[in-house]
């Protein structure tokens, strides 16, 4: 019977292309995703490194880089041009191409399907399609840095218009910034096929037993952030298609009349620049939560399994992920506090933004509950985990400091922000990627990662993650602006605080190279790590339950029946610490 | 032996999140900001108050997560607790928070109303502020106190703002490039505008900040309280040269402001 049914399972094994390249498969497509998408943080991060490196040492010369790169370091001098390209694709690609590739391409795409039981995504095909729509943008923004004459988009990862509109307002806006405009697309195309995706097979494809209030609250998680970005992309499709007939074809969506740039006065009338940023930010905070809450999510689970005891307030964890996902809609004129709205919208969104930090408040306390009691295993997911927690508050306490209008104006555009969303957005989730990674890696590739490099890398990440971007609150409250491509030659005002950016760029260095290490163990794991048991942390979800690496399929059809949530760690008077999913009630007490 | 009964790793999250709670609190007893310089008091008391609530909360959430990590590294314990929530703990923290940040936000509310929102005292100086890549200009008005009309077509090397040398109104206007003169103690109304892309008028001392949008003319008003010269910052990006665009504003009795004016008229006739 077994055999014949491996020969069977054998069969469905399609060929190296199918299975490798254009797989229809949701593991195959989650783990190009999550690649691909690490390959363009350290492209990303590598920006990082040479933006840390201007701001410190503001127009040093550095002779190697001008032999390596003599366009843009002539003389080994970065060109003010190139900073501001590097500090616009580094946002760029960070938050779109990785954070949310990694986050809901990588991940949703590979444990969907397994935490809900179904053998894989409702629409394959549109799912592998999502993937290579996605990998096109990436290669379209990237290869801006080749074929763009005047570079790469220059107008700041929001493009604000008119300078992302006008080729003669920044040398970024010639062909960069179509460029710019065309990766967004399939970006936005790539992730609404996967959205559609995802939310068509939450609802329909869980099996048997698996209603709602037993799904995972990762699971939870990746159905709300899929169901906010279906919502929130169309917004900034709408406004990169304006922009893009404002640059090529003379209309005035968000040019008003009377521009006079570069000593010309433009013909353009009736536009809004105001208009973009609200487009922008109605997609742009709900971005926010979209790369927040997986993240959320995995920590949810990751700080369950390694308490061994089940997530604290469970409905509460649910309601808060779906009062974060709604609330996300209306909190985006915070960022437009000075902006020139109507100062009476200001209000509004003060009010919204402080509501949207209590279900924000309520899964933090409900972590915190989590560890109390709990006999907590220190392995390096639930590192990561606890980091992110701590990254969380620190980053959403800063958060009430910017969601309340008069201290924003203050603060508004200064390396607070900066700090803050590096915190909060890009910390928390990037420490949720790594938790994640190094909980899930054995399903994907049937290998442990290895502990005492993934341990290592924990700590000099988190040590220097906070060196790096809690000075930058202080620079903020001082009065110094982000994308200053040199901070002192021109102000008086900041050259106290240049020892604090020298700080800062040399922990960020560290903090890069550490990432090396995270490289290094992620391949090398994947070849030579210690082969994984199905159920190395004794875990509680559906994915547990298969062998590890998954089968091809992943349950052949006999999909299982779900009998309980996935947080009975320590279930009183069951004989093991954990009860998956699958056991029935009477079952609990001798087999587990 | 007893110290092993806890893993390295839990001693060492310990003693990170101790650090980052000493470390991030104490450094906020440094005055980050630079002092202030214009009446905006009510936000340097609303930063003080966040400071006093948030630090409270920081302290409070690190400190104990940090402690949990440590007090239930415990190996030696049997089993986890088996506590799926508690109604009453929820309800507790969900309440006080949602209390505590709705009394921040009507204070919010209020303090915004009364910094941004509430009109101008009707004596105020009223200077035009124009921003454009990469400079600031300032336009004051002639002693009729009426602004002439501003309109990019008359833009040339002599006229940079454009003014419209058919309106008589702006006759006696005076201008000024990178310099904003203001005299201490009287409002001041900037009617911030810009000519190219988005640009945003900061100075920190005067906790005023306030972007220039092309296509509109936005006020923002304050009272600059201290004599003294304070840097103009652009902190909207603008281009190549944003880091370039700096202004100074010099803070000077009336007395001193009156003979500037009149001596940047006389230049202008002398032309």
């Amino acid at each position: 019977m077994t055999v014949d049914k491996q020969v069977e399972r054998h069969h469905k094994i399609p060929g190296f292309w199918q299975h490798y390249i254009f797989s229809t498969n949701h593991k195959v497509i989650g783990i190009q995703y999550l690649i691909t998408a690490f390959a363009s943080a350290l492209i990303a991060a590598g920006m990082a490194m040479l933006i840390r490196l201007e701001i410190a040492w503001p127009e040093h010369s550095w002779p190697i880089l001008g032999t390596l790169f003599p366009g843009a370091f002539p003389g080994g001098v970065m060109r003010p041009e190139v900073y501001a390209a590097l500090f616009t694709m580094h946002g760029t690609l960070m938050v779109f191409f990785f954070l949310s590739a990694a986050l809901v391409g990588g991940f949703g795409n590979f444990l969907i399907p397994l935490q809900i039981g179904a053998d894989d995504m409702a629409f394959p095909f549109l799912n592998m399609l999502s993937y290579w729509v996605y990998l096109t943008g990436l290669l379209v923004m990237l290869s801006s840095f080749f074929f763009s004459p005047g570079g790469p988009a220059s107008a700041g990862w929001t493009s604000y218009p008119p300078l992302s509109a006008l080729k003669t307002a920044i040398a970024g806006s010639d062909w960069g910034q179509s460029f710019w405009i065309v990766g967004m697309a399939f970006f936005i195309i790539s992730f609404t096929m996967g959205g559609l995706n995802f939310v068509t097979t939450v609802l329909s494809m869980r099996t048997r037993g698996m209603h709602m209030m037993r799904l995972p609250l990762t699971t939870w998680a990746l159905f709300t952030t899929a169901a906010v970005g279906i919502l929130a992309f169309p917004a900034l499709t709408a406004a990169v298609v304006m922009l893009f007939l404002d640059r090529h074809f003379g209309t005035s969506f968000f040019l008003p009349s009377g521009l006079y740039v570069a000593g010309k006065l433009l013909p353009n009338k009736g536009g809004s620049p105001l208009l973009w940023q609200h487009l922008f930010w109605f997609l742009g905070h709900p971005e926010v939560y979209i790369v927040m809450l997986p993240a959320m999510g995995f920590t949810s689970d990751i700080l369950s399994t390694f308490c061994r005891k089940p997530i604290f307030g469970y409905p509460a964890m649910v309601g808060s992920i779906l009062a974060i996902g709604s609330l996300s809609f209306i909190v985006w004129g915070h960022h437009m506090f000075v902006s020139g709205m109507n100062p009476y919208l200001g209000l509004f969104f003060d009010i919204t933004t402080l509501i949207i930090a209590v279900p924000s408040a309520i899964k933090t306390f409900n972590w915190m509950a989590t560890l109390w009691e709990a006999k907590i295993q220190l392995r390096t997911p639930m590192l990561f985990a606890l980091a992110f927690v701590s990254l969380f508050v620190t980053g959403g306490l800063s958060g009430i400091f910017l969601a309340m209008a008069p201290a924003d104006i203050q603060l508004h555009d200064t390396y607070f922000v900066i700090s803050h969303f590096h915190f909060i957005m890009a910390g928390a989730s990037l420490f949720g990627i790594f938790a994640a990674t190094n909980f899930w890696f054995p399903k994907m590739f049937g290998r442990m990662m290895n502990e005492t490099l993934g341990k290592f890398h924990f700590w000099i990440t988190f040590i220097t993650y906070y060196c790096t971007f809690f000075p930058m609150m202080f620079l903020g409250l001082h009065g110094e602006m982000r994308r200053l491509y040199d901070p002192v030659q021109y102000y008086t005002m900041f050259k106290s605080l240049q020892p604090i950016n020298v700080f800062i760029s040399i922990n960020a260095f560290a903090l890069g190279a550490a990432q090396l290490v995270f490289v290094f163990n992620f391949f090398w794991s994947m070849l030579r790590g210690e082969k994984a048991s199905a159920n190395p942390w004794n875990a509680n979800g559906l994915e547990w339950t298969l062998s590890s690496p998954l089968p091809y399929e992943n349950w052949e059809g006999n999909s299982p029946e779900v009998q309980r949530w996935p947080y009975d760690y320590s279930y009183p008077g069951a004989a093991k610490d954990y009860l998956p999913q699958v056991v029935p009630e009477q079952a609990a007490a001798g087999n587990y | 032996m007893k110290l092993l009964k806890r893993p390295l790793e839990a001693w060492g999250m310990f003693l990170i999140f101790a650090l980052i709670v000493v470390i991030g609190t104490a450094s906020f007893f440094i005055k980050w900001m630079p002092p202030l310089a214009s009446n905006r008091i009510s936000i340097d008391q609303m930063m003080n108050v966040l400071f006093i609530i948030t630090g409270i909360f920081f302290v409070l959430v690190q400190g104990l997560t940090g402690y949990f990590i440590w007090k239930y590294s415990d190996q030696n314990k049997e089993r986890s607790t088996y506590i799926p929530g508690s109604y009453a703990l929820e309800v507790t923290w969900t309440l006080g928070t949602a209390i505590i940040l709705a009394v921040l936000g009507i204070w919010g509310v209020k303090v915004w109303k009364k910094t941004v929102i509430q009109a101008p005292p009707p004596n105020a100086l009223q200077v035009e502020v124009v921003a454009q890549q990469f400079s600031w200009s300032f336009l004051y008005p002639g002693p009729d106190g009426v602004f002439g009309k501003l309109n990019p077509k008359y833009i040339s090397f002599l006229n940079p703002l454009g003014i419209d040398p058919k309106d008589s109104a702006g006759k006696q206007d005076v201008w000024t490039k990178d310099d904003l003169y203001l005299p201490v103690g009287k409002p001041v109304v900037l009617r911030i505008r810009s000519l190219d892309v988005v640009h945003s008028f900061f100075v920190p001392a005067f906790r005023v900040k306030q972007d220039a949008v092309p296509g509109m003319t936005i006020s923002t008003w304050f009272i600059p309280e201290k004599k003294g010269k304070y840097e103009i910052a652009c902190s909207q990006f603008c281009g190549r040269g944003h880091y370039t665009m700096r202004g100074t504003c010099f803070v000077v009795s009336n007395v001193r402001f009156q003979k500037e004016l009149a001596h940047l008229r006389k230049e202008d006739e002398g032309e």
